[in-house]
């Protein structure tokens, strides 16, 4: 139970952090250690094998399958185009003949005479990897990609939606509380990252997208603006694939919550940079959190901050709350009682006072329904 | 793993973990005054994941907090003693199960869909798998989107089947070529070849090998639909064991150490929890029903008569999974359980919130019973899924007589009988650690909706798994303490099939006790009874339900049935078989309290509405 705590987001001013960009088969690495490198430059290439598909040629020329090697035109490996024979059979001393042709432009794969069928395999897919943040590359692995590392200020958010984008960041909100609806976005928000209060609604999103808006981070979002927005309910907290037009950073939760004052205070800080930012978001193995990455000229001392391992509950540990009540808090642990405690819902737990900030109310909850602030 | 076969009479202490994929679990088990009882347990976060990376950390954290509790060393720096020296250093016996870094994952071939590709999904699903798509010949997929979903899923392993024993083999050597030019690669690890079990008809094993041995690393057993009226899921599934140890577990981060120090091959999680299942069923002649609902799946069990049935619903649970629960049951079914009246934007918002803080805990009543309205839906549909798989093999010919003609159940039928249910297992954090005992019962009974007598149980402390890999070597002492430390037993549920007027008579129940006093219970249609009967007693009784209603024996007919009492009791439920819970009726909320009442599951006052 020592650990019965949710580690914190990390929200901070300025760290170094270094960004692996790997291809996802092996391919050519067109950037050298050292290089300064754009959020938008290429980084990396490869080519995907293309898709396959099947031509029963056993079938339309009517022969038996150890029969089809002997009929085929085209050999294992050469070029093909649309409707380019690849197999030809005669009988009745010429009379009858079949042509078995190419349904896609590719190559001949294989040829089987057990089932009479031939894989024909289209041109590969061209993908890159692109830098993602201004950085410098601090590692090379050889035909797989690099590491790009940055330094400046670092906000990770608790859900998003869609991929890695990249804009100069623009407050909307003139307070954490207030609500970024479609009003609020206008067509000179084009290209930008803009930052709400506590919630963004459905109607913002659409306009986000109308006017070109590359980035919305707002503290809460309905859960039905989300199936709104996308036509479909997220399951399962997997996301960033999603092509919307816009990404999505949410950095409290679900519902109407203020953003936390220190992530405001700090994007408002950096109003008019580029930032980077992405939506991915997995919750299980392996825990993936979205992210606003801005790069800044100023150098964070300490190097790289590798995976922050996050110290424990101690009395004067700055807390969020973020479970009800007091969902969205921010507070201070005063004290750590060892025995288990019997709440509301009578489950036995371990516990916690926290003063939160408003208010200065003191609250007995369960470890497990605050998390670290890191910084 | 030591290589000096082991000898089970001098086994007398046993440390067994179970990584799951947020909390390694340790147990310890000794043989004190003659028999083998669980001792103590301890449990650490897993350490698969960054920054980590080696499981055994996690191990030896939980290992050290048993250590600390019973006062004894198993350790000799980081490395478990064993066989326990003479200076009382170290343990007989060390096993472990793992589910950690997303358990086994496995994509399964067949020719025909509901022929051999469903029995490779339940060889594969037997040992412990989750399936993460069944590929088919007449799957209604062309052969190239067949080839991007192998190469864009990226499984552990992969199972192929298809045909009869001598029968045909062009369909099976397809499914090998769409294999093969996919490419696959595994998901852990670049520098090994895929694993392929090929267990389909054996006159296509050469061609088999052609075709797939240089891209992927064939394994060929026997077929394990040799003929169509028989399934041999053994061979398939003692491979997939095999390759999951040699292969998936020896990629992960630290395996290679666990797998040294082990006694016996470290099994999926799911796997051992069904080899206890079995056992157990198999021991007492009994029809076992379990579930482990857990963070991200939920796996059901089943042993109906001699066959053995596990389902994973991979994407229904209480944290990781549970806004996908609310997705597929739909919101009204989720509130209808609830006793209070509450905003659906609310409700969904807070499940999100679960969602994306998958660790936080119910503090309020209310949150409460959202959470267990929740796992209704979760157990409901994860058993839906089970019911669907569990069925007769299709594709046998069969006999019928003219009585047949009117008879509609076909091989499609489940064969999940819930009359004939014995015992219903409940496992997994939301039954296992619900504040009161007689909510997981509830849950229970209202997910799966048992008919007749049965037994209910839940899982003390989740040590199923442990106890289902140590069944392997030590059976005596994985039951002694399955049955002794185990299950906590909760009682038993009566509950007539059918239906009669609202506050007719539906069942009259009458017994002696054992202290002496008879008791007549009459249950009113629509009811819901708790009688007091404590855990070890037991009574004689004497069922009779409505006319037209049944309980075991048939419309109408009296049932004479030993009742077993438990933390709970005895629930008479006089709900009808299915429950009527209309989510639109203005009643529901005080219909559910008058349950939830009877059956004592909240403190009283109950809540009020939230907002």
């Amino acid at each position: 139970m020592a650990h019965a705590y949710t580690p914190g987001l990390r929200v901070t001013a300025l760290a170094a952090l270094q960004k692996e960009r790997i291809l996802p088969l092996k391919g050519e690495v067109m950037v050298q250690k050292g290089d300064h490198v754009k959020a938008e430059q290429v980084v990396a290439r490869t080519e995907l094998p293309g898709n396959v598909h099947s031509v029963n040629v056993a079938n339309v020329l009517s022969v038996l399958p150890d029969e089809v090697p002997s009929k085929m035109v085209k050999k294992i490996g050469d070029p093909v185009d649309v409707d380019e024979p690849i197999a030809r059979s005669s009988s009745m001393f010429g009379l009858f003949k079949s042509v078995a042709k190419s349904s896609v432009k590719g190559v001949v794969e294989s040829v089987s005479e057990v089932t009479g069928q031939v894989l024909l395999r289209e041109p590969p897919i061209p993908v890159e990897v692109h830098g993602y943040v201004d950085g410098e590359v601090v590692e090379v692995r050889a035909e797989e990609g690099v590491v790009v590392e940055t330094h400046g200020s670092f906000v990770q958010g608790i859900f998003g939606i869609g991929g890695e984008t990249f804009g100069d960041i623009h407050m909307i909100a003139k307070s954490p509380e207030e609500v970024l609806d479609a009003s609020s976005i206008l067509p000179e928000h084009e290209g930008k990252i803009v930052v709400g209060g506590s919630l963004v609604t459905s109607a913002a999103l659409e306009k986000a997208v109308s006017c070109g808006v590359k980035g919305v981070v707002a503290g809460g979002i309905d859960d039905s603006t989300i199936k709104d927005f996308l036509g479909y309910d997220i399951g399962v907290a997997i996301t960033g694939t999603e092509e919307k037009g816009v990404t999505v950073v949410i950095t409290e939760g679900f519902g109407r919550i203020p953003m936390a004052l220190t992530t405001y205070e700090l994007l408002k800080s950096r109003e008019g940079r580029k930032a980077s930012m992405n939506g991915a978001t997995q919750i299980r193995a392996g825990v993936i959190r979205p992210e606003v990455v801005v790069p800044l000229e100023q150098r964070a001392e300490g190097g790289p901050a590798a995976s922050v391992v996050a110290g424990g509950l101690a009395p004067g540990t700055r807390v969020r709350i973020i479970r009800e009540p007091h969902f969205g808090a921010l507070g201070t642990v005063s004290e750590l009682p060892s025995p288990l405690h019997r709440l509301p819902s009578e489950t036995m737990v371990r516990v916690l006072w926290v003063d939160l900030d408003e208010g200065g109310a003191r609250h007995l909850l369960p470890r497990a329904n605050v998390e670290i602030i890191e910084s | 793993m030591s290589e000096t076969p082991l000898d089970p009479s001098k086994i007398k202490s046993i440390l067994a973990t179970d990584c799951g994929s947020t909390t390694t679990k340790a147990i310890l088990i000794e043989w004190r005054e003659g028999e083998f009882r669980l001792i103590v347990r301890g449990e650490a976060p897993t350490t698969v994941e960054a920054p980590f990376e080696d499981v055994t950390k996690g191990v030896l954290n939980a290992i050290e907090e048993v250590e600390e509790l019973a006062g004894r060393k198993f350790l000799e720096g980081s490395r478990i003693v064993t066989p326990t020296r003479d200076d009382g250093v170290g343990v007989d016996l060390y096993v472990s199960t793992s589910s950690a870094g997303g358990g086994l994952q496995m994509v399964v071939a067949g020719v025909v869909k509901t022929m051999t590709a469903e029995s490779a999904e339940r060889a594969a699903l037997g040992a412990g798998a989750i399936v993460m798509d069944a590929l088919a010949s007449n799957d209604g997929r062309r052969p190239h989107e067949q080839i991007r979903r192998i190469r864009h899923l990226r499984p552990d392993m992969i199972l192929l089947s298809g045909g009869i024993d001598g029968g045909a083999v062009e369909h099976v050597v397809k499914l090998a070529e769409i294999i093969e030019a996919a490419d696959p690669r595994p998901r852990l690890g670049s520098s090994y070849k895929l694993p392929v079990i090929y267990a389909g008809n054996n006159k296509a094993s050469d061609q088999i090998e052609k075709a797939l041995a240089a891209k992927t690393d064939l394994s060929v057993v026997p077929n394990l639909r040799p003929v169509m009226e028989r399934e041999n899921l053994g061979p398939a599934r003692d491979k997939i064991h095999d390759l999951f140890m040699e292969h998936v577990m020896a990629q992960a981060p630290g395996y290679r150490k666990l797998m040294e120090w082990v006694g016996v091959p470290i099994m999926p999680t799911p796997g051992a929890v069904g080899n206890i299942i079995q056992t157990i069923a198999k021991q007492h002649g009994l029809d076992v029903l379990g579930v482990d609902i857990g963070g991200a799946t939920t796996d059901v069990f089943s042993v109906f008569g001699e066959t053995f049935n596990r389902t994973v619903s991979a994407n229904l649970g209480m944290s990781y999974s549970i806004s996908n629960v609310l997705t597929e049951a739909g919101v009204p079914n989720v509130m209808r359980w609830v006793p209070f009246s509450m905003d659906e934007k609310d409700l969904r918002n807070r499940i999100r919130n679960k969602m994306i803080r998958p660790t936080t805990i119910p503090h309020s009543l209310e949150e409460l019973m959202v959470e267990q309205a929740l796992a209704r839906e979760a157990l409901r549909l994860a058993f839906e899924q089970h019911k669907a798989m569990a069925v007769g093999l299709r594709g046998v010919q069969r006999e019928r007589t003219v009585s047949d003609t009117f008879e509609q159940t076909g091989s499609d039928a489940t064969i999940v009988d819930m009359m004939a249910l014995d015992l219903l297992i409940g496992s997994g954090g939301v039954l296992s650690h619900a504040p009161r005992r007689n909510q997981s019962a509830m849950m229970l009974v209202d997910a799966f909706l048992p008919e007749g007598v049965t037994r209910l149980a839940v899982d003390s402390i989740f040590m199923m798994p442990q106890l289902g890999v140590l069944a392997e070597v030590h059976p005596a002492a994985a039951t002694e303490v399955f049955e002794k430390d185990c299950l906590i037993w909760l009682g038993t549920c009566v509950a007539p099939r059918g239906q009669v007027k609202p506050g007719k008579s539906f069942m009259t129940v009458e017994y002696t006790k054992s202290t002496g006093g008879s008791e007549r219970h009459e249950i009113l249609f629509g009811d819901l009874q708790l009688i007091p009967l404590e855990a070890g007693e037991s009574v004689r009784a004497k069922i009779t339900p409505a006319k037209g209603c049944d309980v075991g024996a048939g419309p109408g007919k009296t049932v004479e049935r030993e009742l077993h009492g438990g933390v709970v009791g005895l629930i008479l439920d006089g709900r009808g078989r299915p429950i009527a819970l209309d989510p639109a009726d203005p009643n529901r909320v005080d219909l559910i309290r008058a349950w939830t009442h009877a059956l004592d599951a909240y403190p009283e006052p109950e809540a009020q509405p939230v907002g």
